[in-house]
Parts: structure tokens; sequence; C-alpha cells
């Protein structure tokens, strides 16, 4: 694969500074409604607040690939003697969770980093993270050129793999006769 | 569609057992908004004055303010309404938290609950799915520990819960519901949950909320977001720590407080210790507070860190806000780490942190006075803070003395008699006030104190300084950028009002002035109640980043119905008349409309008439503080006009 010169976007989340007010989550939610801002839905969110207050954890968790297994990823780590949960660090959408799924159609969420036209300075969570939790990097990197699946197909392969193709195929036949 | 309110109530009749998603009239949100105006309108029409506070059909209502679950950063506020019974009033404690928006999001606006249930229960409500469980495993449980056994019973980590604690199951007159980090604390709206037999109210939910014009209105929002990063930035000169920014009083934060030990009333409101402060004490509770603070947060979509995490050693961990970390300290003469000790139990018990320290602090003094003796405090320790752990136990038992006493300092005086009366001195309308006792009367204070619904200072004031500037050039400085005057003349009004002499306390502001001050202040905090928005970013601190000019343009835009200044503080206007009605239906009268007597020491009684006389004619009210049927009839209140009419009272 070739090599290509790649904006390499990082978010640094410094969980000290967090002080759990989701603001990330509503504003996550609102940029990716259709229209833009047109609801506010936490469980839409490509970012959550992972937050057991009276344990002092604050972890913003941002969603990344889907994933169509379970891991086996149980463990436990303490953390300057807070126990995070390993699954509570992941990125994925997973099966083994609701976690980063869509609340009715199940379909998977990522984060894209709010990509816009005309795009945005940073991410839209970190401008709204005005305790600075979150801090936004851009940084230029030589990397291999990946092949991108789009969103679409990603969607479809998760439904795939919850429900089985055949009965896929045959909702998006029957849906397609339809219209 | 409905647009910023799900348009949902939620009926529940715990006696019967009967649970109805029913679609609410979206007339009403033109009319009273949402929040705490359309909880008045349920009272009004459902709950008549012959009706007890712990009657089954009085009703409880949580209620989402309007803009909860919108992105207006801090619309976040529950507000709670019910029959008080420790004024016979109409109640209405808020709280923040996670609770409002995640009712929003589970697809209703208010919970609306009636009856009782013979067996302690609990609710829970998951998007469509509503039950009503089982609570016996949890009476007597703390009102944080109820909240954490509710999430893991039902293993929904991110439910949000609002719990009483052993006060509210026994029906203390001051109980409180706690949630999260947060609690709904006066007119003891926790002892008629517990009335009801409801142990908790948990709430998830997964749907959307819609707002009408989401390009006008995240524009408005990061508008109200800058302006808050421009306060932190330019926090307010000439003034003490807790008046410069913005949130609540930043009690969790700032460390200094020598203005509350050195202002604020010691013991049961007696005792002014000016000398308290010294650098000796503040190393002592600077080292105490960081020791117990572990972190500093917020509630739903709020940047500000009101609260904060506090780890007592050997204790159980909670979260506080604001100022009950000073409420059980001065009551008892004590320290700072003695007032987070107790404060912890008290959270779990579930208590109001202004009456309850009062209370125990009455209860000292009749004892001191020879009114109470051994024999009514059997077993009390001989040791201070032993004596106010022992009471607060006895008060949430409604065990011996504390059964009178769990009825709040003006009931248990009359109670308790020989004298006692002259003891329950700080109390508005049977309310237990902040502990301040000054000199010199302040009209606008006085107004607010008198007449006020919420029957509690901290809620009502908020938008003019409590005192003047002395020197013209800072008076000049501060009205330089203040944006948030509904009209240039308050500028003025600042400008000339003097700390003595010509234009100074009590005669100026004058009647007219502070009755304009006042409808000002009342103004936003009936707005910021009907919308759910957080009096710390709104009606509490002065230059907030919402006021009356951008607030019509935030309604509009969230809910699609227009609104402009004139047509808001109508509507901000209507739900205060329409409380004043539902309070006057029961009752209340002139009489009962004055501050403590000792509030201060310099009074005048044909001034004070004045005041009261001012402000009822500008409210459309006669003489005796009830609303004149023209003025009902003018502002769309003309069946509370019928009803008063029918009634006799008008």
């Amino acid at each position: 694969m070739a090599k290509v010169k790649k904006i390499i976007k990082t978010i640094t989340v410094d969980v000290e500074k967090c002080n759990g007010c989701r603001a990330c989550e509503a504003i996550c939610s609102a940029f990716h409604a259709e229209p833009k801002y047109s609801t506010i839905n936490p469980e839409r969110s490509r970012i959550r607040v992972m937050r057991h207050p009276l344990k002092d954890i604050y972890l913003p968790v941002y969603a990344g690939e889907y994933t169509p297994a379970e891991c086996m990823g149980r463990d436990k780590y303490i953390i300057e003697g807070k126990e995070y949960d390993e699954c509570g660090f992941c990125r994925a959408a997973c099966p083994s969770r609701t976690l980063f799924h869509e609340p009715d159609s199940g379909l998977p969420l990522k984060c894209d980093m709010c990509e816009d036209d005309p795009p945005q300075e940073k991410p839209l969570c970190v401008q709204w993270c005005i305790n600075d939790a979150l801090i936004y990097e851009e940084r230029e990197e030589e990397v291999e050129e990946d092949v991108q699946i789009d969103d679409i197909e990603i969607g479809i392969k998760s439904l795939a793999d919850k429900y089985g193709i055949d009965k896929v195929v045959e909702t998006l036949t029957r849906m397609s006769q339809k219209s | 569609m409905r647009y910023a309110e799900t348009g949902y109530y939620l009926e529940v009749d715990l006696s019967t057992g009967s649970i109805e998603r029913v679609e609410s009239d979206p007339k009403w949100t033109e009319l009273y908004m949402g929040g705490l105006g359309t909880n008045a309108k349920i009272l009004w029409d459902r709950v008549p004055p012959e009706i007890e506070p712990f009657s089954p059909d009085n009703l409880f209502i949580l209620s989402a303010g309007l803009l909860c679950g919108t992105l207006a950063p801090g619309a976040n506020r529950t507000i709670v309404s019910t029959i008080s019974p420790q004024t016979g009033l109409m109640a209405f404690s808020m709280m923040g938290g996670f609770f409002a928006p995640e009712l929003k999001y589970a697809g209703y606006d208010k919970v609306i609950i009636r009856g009782k249930s013979d067996k302690l229960v609990y609710l829970y409500i998951n998007n469509d799915k509503v039950e009503i469980r089982d609570a016996s495993h949890l009476k007597g449980k703390g009102a944080v520990e109820t909240q954490e056994l509710i999430k893991q019973e039902l293993n929904e980590p991110k439910a949000h819960v609002a719990a009483i604690g052993l006060a509210g199951e026994n029906k203390v007159l001051f109980a409180s519901i706690e949630q999260g980090r947060s609690s709904c604390s006066r007119a003891g709206i926790g002892a008629v949950m517990g009335d009801k037999g409801l142990k908790a109210v948990a709430v998830r939910g997964t749907k959307d909320v819609n707002v009408a014009r989401p390009a006008d209105f995240i524009k408005e929002c990061n508008g109200v977001l800058n302006y808050i990063k421009y306060r932190a930035d330019h926090p307010i000169k000439n003034m003490e720590a807790i008046f410069q920014n913005l949130g609540s009083p930043q009690e969790m934060a700032i460390v200094d407080e020598k203005w509350h030990t050195a202002g604020f009333m010691w013991g049961n409101v007696r005792t002014r210790r000016k000398d308290f402060w010294t650098e000796e004490v503040e190393e002592q509770w600077k080292s105490v507070q960081e020791s117990v603070r572990t972190r500093l947060i917020s509630c739903y979509n709020c940047p500000m860190k009101c609260g904060a995490l506090i780890s007592v050693p050997e204790s159980p961990r909670y979260m506080m806000k604001c100022f009950s970390k000073l409420t059980y300290t001065m009551a008892a003469y004590s320290d700072l780490a003695f007032g987070f000790k107790i404060a912890q139990m008290a959270t779990e018990y579930g208590v109001d942190g202004f009456s309850c320290p009062q209370v125990m602090a009455f209860a000292l003094e009749l004892y001191e006075a020879g009114i109470l003796t051994d024999e009514d405090l059997p077993g009390m320790p001989s040791d201070n803070e032993g004596r106010h752990y022992w009471l607060l136990d006895r008060i949430v038992r409604r065990e011996g003395i504390g059964d009178i006493l769990a009825d709040g300092t003006y009931w248990a005086a009359k109670k308790i008699g020989k004298g006692a009366e002259e003891y329950a001195h700080n109390n508005i309308k049977k309310i237990e006030q902040l502990p301040l006792k000054l000199g010199m009367l302040n009209p606008v204070y006085f107004l607010m104190y008198s007449t006020g619904e919420k029957i509690n200072i901290t809620q009502i004031e908020g938008q003019f300084p409590q005192e003047p500037f002395s020197t013209m050039e800072a008076r000049e400085e501060f009205v330089s950028d203040w944006i948030q005057v509904p009209d240039e003349k308050f500028k003025k009004y600042f400008l000339e009002w003097n700390p003595r002499g010509e234009n100074s306390n009590p005669f100026y502001p004058t009647p007219e002035i502070a009755t304009e001050l006042v409808d000002w202040m009342e103004r936003m905090h009936y707005i910021d109640d009907a919308l759910g928005v957080c009096a710390g970013l709104s009606s509490f601190p002065l230059k907030p980043p919402y006021h009356i000019h951008n607030y019509p343009r935030i309604f509009s835009a969230g809910t699609g119905i227009d609104m402009d200044e004139e047509s808001i503080t109508l509507a901000a206007r209507r739900n205060r008349t329409l409380i004043r009605a539902v309070n006057v239906r029961r009752g209340m009268t002139r009489a009962d409309e004055k501050p403590p007597e000792d509030h201060w020491r310099k009074r005048f009684p044909d001034l004070e008439n004045t005041l009261l006389d001012v402000y009822y004619k500008f409210r459309g009210w006669d003489e005796r503080g009830i609303p004149t049927k023209e003025y009902l009839q003018e502002i769309d209140l003309g069946f509370v006009a019928e009803d008063l009419e029918k009634r006799g009272i008008i």
C-alpha cells in the first residue's frame, strides 16, 4: 500500500478535569442529528462519560470501531485506588453492550471528529468542554493508505451479524419493493 | 410534533396502581411555559384548599423544566411541587443534577403522583415501561445509599434516582429529596413523598428531545456558553468573592469564609462573631476542606462546578453543594470538620440544610433556658457535637423530643409552650430562614422576604447588588457592561444609590423603585423555574448569561412558539399571580407577609406598609395582597377570578 500524508486528529482526555456534566454527549448527539442540532439524545452520542460519582470515576470514552464479536476483556484495572472495568475504556460498538449503538435501530456509532462542511475548528465536544477535560490536537503523519468502508456498509454488516445476511437481504428487498 | 417539551405527563395513582401517559395541552406552554408554571396550573385545578398536605388527594409533582434536555446550558432543574405540610401553602422546591433531562429523554415532562401506597414502593420509569416496585427492603435506608441500591438492583447504572431518607419516611416536616449531587429541600416535600409511601423515583430514558428552530437555538446556546467563558475571565470587581462569579456561591471551591462567618449569625441565629475569621482559622479550615473535597462536580450540561464529592474519613461519601457547608458548623458553634461530618449523616437522612441545624440550635437554646429539661432530653450526651448527632437522630426517627422537633421550630414551639415561641424567631410563614440579622431595613429585601411565594430569599434575589458601591467611579464601572438590565433606568437607580445620607436605605430605593427591582428579580426567577434553567446561570448571580433579552429568543427557537420580552414577562407575571392565588385560596393573608421581627434592628412600620401597598398595586392585587378580578381577567386567569369570587374571597 502507498504511503500518504495524513492529518492525525487526537483528543487528549484529562479525566482529572472532567466535571461530569455530559455537555459533550449532548452536543455530539445534536451535531449528528438530521437536520443538525434538531434533536438531543445522549444515547446517540459518540462520546459517553462513564460516570460513577461516588467512586469519583469520570471517564469520557469515544466510539470507535464496530465489532461483531464479544472480546475476552473482563479484566479490572485499579488506577489511583479506583477500580475500572476494562470494558469501560473500550471504544468498540460491540454486541455485549448497548453502548455506542443507536437506541432505536441498534446500528453502531463511531466518532467522526465532527466532519463538517465548512470544517469545524475542533470537534464539538471539545468546543463545549470549557473545563478543558478534552483537548484537541492535529499533527501530520505519513501513514499507509487504507481502504475505508463507508457507514452504510458498516451498518448493514452489523445488521447481518445480528440477524443473518439472508434476513437483511429479504428485508431490503421487501422495503425496496414497497418504495 | 412538540418542541422542547415531550408533550406528555405521566399520571400515577399509588392507591390503585394505575399508570397513564397523558398528552398535555399545548396551549399551556404559551400561557405558563412549563415547569413551575404548569405545576401551579395543575395544583390550582386539581388540589382545592380543602385538601390537606397529607391527604391522598394532595398531588406530588416532579416536573422537568421546559428546556431541560435541550442544549441550553444549565437547563437541568427538576421542579417539585405539592402542598407543603410545614406551611399549608404551595411548596416548590427544586433540584439540579440529572433527573429532569433523563425524564425528558424517557418521554415525559412531568410525573404527577396522587394517592398513597400502603406499603413502601418506588417508581421505575424506563422509557415506555413504568413500574411501581416494592421498596420494603429499602425501608430506613439512607437517601444516597438508596439511589445506589436501586441502580444496582435494576442493573441500570445510567438511571437517575430521586430518593428520600429516614426523615422523609417519618414525615419530618423539613425532609428533603436527594438525587445525585442535588437535593430538593425546602418546605417538607420529602415528607409528602414519604406520606405517599414513595421511597424513590428512578428514571432512564433513551429518546430524542426536539427543538423547533435548530440553527437559531444553537446560536443562542453558543452565545450563553461564550458569555460563561467571558464571565470566568471577568469576575465582578469591588465585590466579596462569593459575588464575583457565576454559579451558586462557590462554596465548594472557596475557602475564604470571612464574609459568611463574620456576617451571618451563629447558634440559633443569635450571635455575630465579627472577629471569628483569623489566619489560624483560615489555615485550619483550608486544610479540612481540601482534605475532604475529592472533586468539584457539575449538573447536567453545565460547566460550572458548584458541587463537590466529599470524602470524610470513616464515613460514606456524599455530594455537597453550597451553603450546607456552613449551616451545621455555625448553628452548632463548631468547626468545619464537624460541618462536613454531620452533613454526611444529614444527607443520608434527607433533611433540609437550613431548617435542620436551626431546629437543633433552637432545642439546645430551650434547654439552656430551662424550657426543655433533662426529662425532655433523656440520654442526651454532654458534649456539644455529641448533642447534635443525638438530636439529629431523634428528629429523623421522631423519637421522644424528636417527634416534636421534627415539625420545625414554629410548630415545635407551639407544642412546647412555656415561652418557646420567642425562640422560634427566624421564620417567615412558618419556614426557617437564612441565619441573618441586620441593622438598617433594606426596602428591596423587605419586599422579597415578605411577599416571596418561595419563602426563601436565596431563590428570589439576585440581579441587583445587595449593597450600594461607595464610589461613583466603581458604580460607573459596574454599569458599563451591564447588558442584563431590562431597561436603562435600572442603571440610574444603581448609580444614585448611596451607602448613607441622601438616597440611602431605607427610603431609597423608593417604594416605587424597590417594586420595579423586585419585579425584575422575580421575573427572572419565574422564567428560570418554568424553563428549568439553573438560577446559578440566570436569576441568582450578577451579570448572568441568561437575561430578559435573550430568553425570548431561546424560548421561541426551542419551542417554535414566538415570544418577545413583553409576552415572556406576561407569562412570568401570570405564573407569579397564579401561585399567589393558590396560596390566598389556602388562607394566606397580608398579615403573613412579614420578615422575622428581629431581621433588622431598625424598622419603619409606615414605610413597610407603603412598600407592601405599592408592590401589591404594581402586581394587580388589592390591599390584602389578593389578585383583583380585573387583573386576573386581563392576564387570562379568568377561571381563577371565578373560583375566588365563588368562595367569597374577592
